[in-house]
């Protein structure tokens, strides 16, 4: 809303400007030839000259229907200072007429799977496939279009979770975001018990075969005062935390014997995004649903195994 | 009008009248927004650069990010959606420039804070096509390298300060020792994290 004073100037000025080019065009129109003639006006440019004919009616009637269309749009449409104009059109009220007709129309193609239990919409292709579009849209530029992960970036299709593959917390995860916080131990633990540490973690998951049984007691010990907090004493991890399994073959950040170092030495963040605020909840329960059914193969696989 | 003689003949003339006829248009549509409250006080929650985000807002000047990202959601549903919620004025008061850009060959980015992870932006100004195949986006590896020095930085929070950017002294003296010996990746990265995070989107 502009004070009465700004909203005075943008109407006069736009008023004068207006009064001030009709004033321009009728006094021209009144002034010049009524009949064609063969006279010129008098300028030559390059031996060029110009007859001094009127102008043609078509073209003064089409300036005066511009004028028309002014007036017109002036009192419609809000141009002269407050005033919010006959049809009360603002860029963010059509932007909600859309926002509306567009919920109205797809809003229950979202809604119709809302209700199912994950567990159960997870054999529904179509709600499938929905999940995998919304994934492609939005998840694929960290996890990958196939969902496969990448360093950093977990995969989705390997049933092995930092935060558990039940429906909810697959749920949970994509509405609220993770943030998976290995703090740095570098300073705390120097660079011997980074070492050590990391040897005992990789001989324990089955990585190293001939180990120092010294180095490996140093780092059993620094282990037991330093990791097992959140990765558990027996190293299972904690999906509470977001701690991982560091006995199993899925090492998000690598496995070698730099990449745990690094690890441990620097720390590693992982955020995963909250998303409940850009797709809201039906469409993070489609995403789950898709993220969920990408583990179905590999459960019957690990069930199988085991 | 027989008069056109004279300004036509006339330079000086001409190009004053000329000057007079284009300037009714910015009196108008622009004059009036240097002294709307929607335009010249921020919007609740918008915080100044600190230090660091301030660096990398000048590396993403100097990259030349704006000419391929516009930072401007437009109130259109199809944006709305894809970004976030539109931009408002009251978001640019303390952008000096502001880099709304006009040229999306990359997506908007007035939304992109808190989007994606730091090592998700880190891996993807290193080589866009390690998290994004199809990307055609350049890579900026050198930023893991340069490192900044901090010697300039509180001079420019003062500048900004005397334009009406709310900088607190202790903003400014602690400025050099907040970025010196981060990379410019660091820089680059926390102010991509701020951006368009004043405004939450709400749906």
């Amino acid at each position: 809303m502009m004070s009465s004073f700004w909203s005075g100037w943008v109407i006069i000025l736009t008023l004068a400007c207006l009064a001030f080019v009709i004033y321009v065009l009728f006094t021209t129109w009144r002034q010049q030839r009524s009949e064609a003639t063969t006279e010129t006006t008098g300028h030559a440019y390059d031996g060029i000259e110009e007859l001094d004919n009127p102008m043609p009616k078509w073209w003064l009637l089409l300036f005066v229907a511009t004028f028309i269309f002014a007036a017109g749009y002036l009192a419609l449409y809000p141009g002269m200072g407050n005033w919010k104009g006959l049809l009360g059109w603002t860029s963010t009220g059509e932007l909600e007429r859309h926002q509306e007709k567009h919920d109205r129309r797809y809003q229950p193609l979202f809604a119709q799977y809302a209700n199912t239990p994950i567990e159960e919409l997870v054999n529904n292709p179509k709600a499938v496939k929905m999940g995998k579009r919304i994934f492609l849209n939005n998840c694929a530029l960290c996890h990958g279009s196939d969902a496969g992960g990448a360093f950093g970036f977990p995969d989705l299709t390997d049933n092995d979770w930092l935060y558990g593959g039940t429906a909810d917390a697959i749920t949970t995860t994509i509405m609220e975001g993770r943030n998976g916080q290995m703090p740095a131990w570098g300073a705390v633990i120097g660079e011997k018990g980074v070492r050590d540490v990391a040897t005992f973690i990789r001989a324990n998951a089955g990585l190293v075969d001939n180990a120092d049984p010294a180095q490996l007691e140093s780092g059993k010990k620094v282990y037991d005062t330093t990791c097992a907090v959140c990765h558990n004493a027996d190293a299972k991890g904690n999906q509470l935390l977001g701690a991982p399994d560091l006995t199993d073959d899925t090492w998000l950040y690598g496995s070698s014997q730099a990449q745990v170092e690094y690890t441990i030495r620097n720390g590693r963040n992982g955020v995963m995004p909250a998303w409940k605020h850009i797709l809201g909840s039906e469409k993070v329960h489609l995403v789950a649903t898709y993220v969920y059914s990408l583990n179905e193969d590999n459960k019957a696989k690990k069930e199988e195994k085991n | 009008m027989r008069k056109h003689d004279l300004v036509e003949k006339n330079l000086g003339l001409m190009v004053a009248l000329i000057v007079v006829a284009i300037s009714f248009g910015g009196l108008v549509e622009i004059v009036p927004l240097f002294f709307q409250k929607t335009t010249t006080e921020p919007v609740e929650g918008l915080k100044p650069y600190t230090a660091l985000q301030l660096e990398g807002r000048d590396i993403y000047i100097r990259e030349g990010c704006v000419g391929c990202h516009s930072q401007m959601v437009r109130p259109l549903r199809a944006e709305v959606e894809r970004y976030g919620h539109y931009s408002v004025a009251g978001e640019s008061v303390y952008e000096y420039p502001f880099l709304w850009g006009s040229k999306r060959t990359g997506p908007d980015l007035a939304r992109v804070g808190g989007r994606y992870s730091d090592e998700w932006h880190r891996a993807h100004l290193k080589n866009p096509r390690d998290v994004v195949p199809e990307s055609i986006m350049p890579s900026y590896p050198w930023l893991n390298h340069n490192t900044l020095d901090g010697k300039l930085t509180a001079r420019k929070m003062e500048v900004l300060r005397s334009l009406g950017v709310p900088y607190s002294d202790d903003d400014i003296e602690g400025a050099a020792s907040a970025v010196k010996g981060r990379s410019e990746m660091d820089a680059v990265v926390a102010y991509l994290q701020s951006l368009g995070t004043a405004i939450q989107n709400k749906r």
